[in-house]
């Protein structure tokens, strides 16, 4: 059986790969709809933090010998700290300007964090081997699935959903949007809103250094990694709806199956396609799929 | 009085020949820009370490020869974009003062370049590129071609490969110039050795999965999976494929251009038993071992790429083109580079042709296994030296309209 002219069993392992891809999608448009919806930042130094979490990885590995497992936890904390530190320094002053100001900042912190670790090591990369427990993979009988794939996609869709179950359906989470929504009224109720809100940015950025982490044994891990990514994740989170949870969620997920399918019937595309559906989506609705008109 | 008078003229005049001779250096400054990939994925082939070995080679040439050259060293990063590429070197060429643009890897800029530098009459040494073009249909009198080209890898690594068996191939093929030109020429090869190409798949520059254009070129069922990709490019795809159980499955990758930093980010455990065509590493000769310490003392500790050593040999033969020509006009000094043999620590002695190649052996190696490896950078061994007049496409069969003429 064939659908366009692509045997049925290779067109089911394209969109696995889509899905794991789309994983990846999903979880760094969540952090960046996160940080948005939440704080009004458009943080584009999240590339630049998925890429020190790869590298945090790296490095717990290399000098204190702490495996992938342990990195998993560590080197998202740590991220997360720094992103603590640069809410607290820097984001802070900036809530009451306009939007474009927390853009160019984090734009900047982006290019001097990418400098930096070009200038130390290299643009090639470094080696981080898959761990032992995920090596290998199972013969679905349509494709080879590596086990680690296998593990990202679990892994992925477990973080995302808690996530928008917190924001979306917790008092945590409703503390959080009320204080988006009026910080005055909910300080007022004895609510620690700066404190809040400096953690929902740690966090954010832990999510990316979290995807970091997990594309540290796929991809190369080098200085530019989160360059390319970032803007692709960008055009997910304008596609699902500036500050969406699941808009974030959904569209990432869709964005990297309908990439893979690009990949098969026109790979040359491959890279364009998702910027296409971004043109199309904000011409039909400007506040994305899943963005609610204003 | 008399001979006062006397002696000021032959100073005056002397000054004026002093003029006369310094007149044909435009500036009095023999200026060289050295544009790459300064910040992306083919920044560690070339990037700031090419502008480490263009100054080592001005540095060594002027101390050699006490040439009372002045030669200035700039550089830039052309972001892989020929636009941005040919806008900085037609900004170079008029305002600054440049005379030779060296390096630019990355086959659709070192083109665009190559048309500039020939529209404005400079002189283009390119070491980093490897469009076989450069040399053929696209040739100028006022561009060399130093290092590699998709012919020389084609014949280096295809031959080898098909020879050992690998009779049926599927390219996964960078989607540019380069790659294009890669896939032509190894596709090429294959065939006149009797083999089968099954397919290829276009993959965009700087694509960071490759696990869909693996899976494709696994139901290939192709012996050979050809990457006709560079950089970071190929790291990701080889990594992967390994991921993948491609290799484990039977089917054998080719790395059609391989450089030894990707070697080093790829870590031997993913690398060993590549077949890699290069014509230079560090550990050949007691020349290239010593220049190579000095180049990685210079450099943060980081061994040469075959890119730096070409950018370093290129330079030199260039500021010798420049003195025995006595200017810095660009079709001259590149018809005076043809014409000097050249000889240099890393290359040995050569020759540029008629179509600007420059030619030297080539080497065929092996990846060693991480048992094997003594050392960081300790990664090749030789399999087989290919001779300069073999490892080359022959002069005529390149439609290079300079040859044709003749």
């Amino acid at each position: 059986m064939e659908i366009f002219g692509i045997p049925i069993q290779a067109m089911m392992g394209q969109l696995l790969i889509g899905l794991i891809n789309g994983s990846f999608y999903a979880l760094l448009s969540l952090g960046l709809a996160v940080i948005f919806g939440l704080l009004n930042i458009i943080n584009f130094a999240h590339g630049a933090q998925y890429m020190l979490g790869a590298f945090g990885a790296y490095l717990l590995l290399n000098k204190l010998g702490l495996g992938y497992w342990g990195s998993l936890l560590v080197a998202p904390i740590l991220v997360g700290a720094t992103g603590v530190v640069i809410e607290r320094t820097m984001l802070k002053p900036l809530y009451k300007l306009d939007h474009l100001y927390g853009l160019l900042l984090t734009f900047g912190l982006a290019l001097i964090i990418q400098g930096l670790f070009r200038n130390e090591y290299g643009s090639t990369g470094l080696p981080y081997a898959i761990p032992k427990a995920l090596q290998g993979g199972q013969n679905l009988g349509f494709m080879f699935l590596p086990n680690y794939r296998a593990w990202v996609i679990v892994a992925s869709l477990v973080v995302c959903l808690s996530t928008w179950f917190v924001i979306e359906k917790t008092r945590l989470g409703g503390y959080l949007r009320a204080a988006t929504e009026n910080p005055q009224l909910v300080q007022a109720f004895g609510i620690n809103v700066p404190r809040m809100i400096t953690l929902t940015y740690g966090f954010g950025v832990a999510l990316a250094a979290l995807a970091g982490v997990m594309a540290a044994p796929i991809y190369q891990v080098s200085p530019q990694m989160g360059e390319n990514l970032i803007i692709v994740v960008f055009a997910v989170v304008v596609i699902g709806g500036m500050g969406s949870i699941m808009g974030a969620i959904v569209t990432g997920f869709g964005l990297g199956l309908i990439e893979g399918l690009t990949k098969v019937f026109y790979p040359e595309a491959s890279t364009t396609v998702i910027f296409v559906i971004m043109t199309i989506v904000l011409l039909i609705r400007p506040a994305g799929l899943f963005g609610a008109q204003k | 009085m008399k001979r006062n008078a006397l002696w000021s003229l032959m100073a005056g005049l002397g000054l004026l020949a002093a003029a006369s001779a310094q007149a044909q250096i435009s500036g009095n400054v023999v200026k060289i820009g050295v544009m790459n990939d300064m910040s992306g994925l083919y920044a560690d082939i070339g990037g700031p370490g090419s502008v480490v070995a263009a100054k080592m080679a001005v540095e060594d040439y002027l101390k050699a020869t006490k040439s009372s050259l002045k030669v200035e060293v700039v550089s830039a990063d052309h972001q892989n974009k020929p636009d941005v590429g040919s806008s900085i070197a037609r900004k170079w060429y008029e305002t600054d003062g440049v005379d030779m643009i060296a390096d630019v890897p990355t086959s659709s800029v070192a083109l665009a370049v190559n048309q500039v530098t020939k529209d404005m009459g400079k002189a283009f040494v390119n070491t980093g590129a490897a469009s076989s073009d450069l040399t053929g249909k696209d040739c100028s009198p006022n561009t060399v071609h130093w290092l590699y080209d998709t012919w020389m890898l084609a014949h280096g690594t295809g031959s080898a490969v098909v020879k050992a068996g690998g009779d049926s191939w599927f390219f996964l093929t960078a989607d540019y110039a380069f790659g294009h030109a890669l896939e032509r020429d190894t596709s090429e090869v294959v065939k006149a050795a009797g083999g089968k190409v099954l397919g290829s798949v276009k993959v965009p520059l700087g694509t960071a999965d490759f696990s869909s254009f693996l899976l494709q070129a696994q139901s290939s069922k192709a012996k050979i999976v050809g990457l006709a990709n560079a950089g970071g490019d190929t790291i990701n795809s080889i990594k992967q494929a390994a991921e993948f159980g491609i290799v484990k499955g039977g089917q054998k990758l080719a790395g059609l251009l391989v450089f030894l930093p990707d070697i080093h980010g790829l870590g031997l455990n993913t690398a060993q038993g590549l077949n890699i065509t290069e014509a230079f590493y560090w550990d050949l000769n007691d020349g290239t071992r010593a220049w190579s310490k000095r180049f990685a003392a210079l450099h943060g500790g980081k061994y040469p790429s075959s890119d730096h050593a070409g950018v370093y040999a290129g330079v030199l033969h260039y500021l010798k083109a420049v003195d025995a020509a006595k200017t810095d006009d660009g079709a001259k000094v590149v018809a005076k580079m043809k014409e000097l043999p050249t000889d240099d620590t890393l290359f040995g002695k050569g020759t540029v042709r008629a179509d600007g190649r420059k030619i030297h052996p080539v080497y065929l190696f092996e990846v060693k296994k991480p048992s094997e490896s003594k050392a960081p950078y300790d990664y090749y061994k030789v399999v087989q030296t290919i001779p300069a007049e073999q490892a080359f496409r022959p002069l005529n069969e390149g439609n290079c309209p300079l040859v044709t003429k003749k």
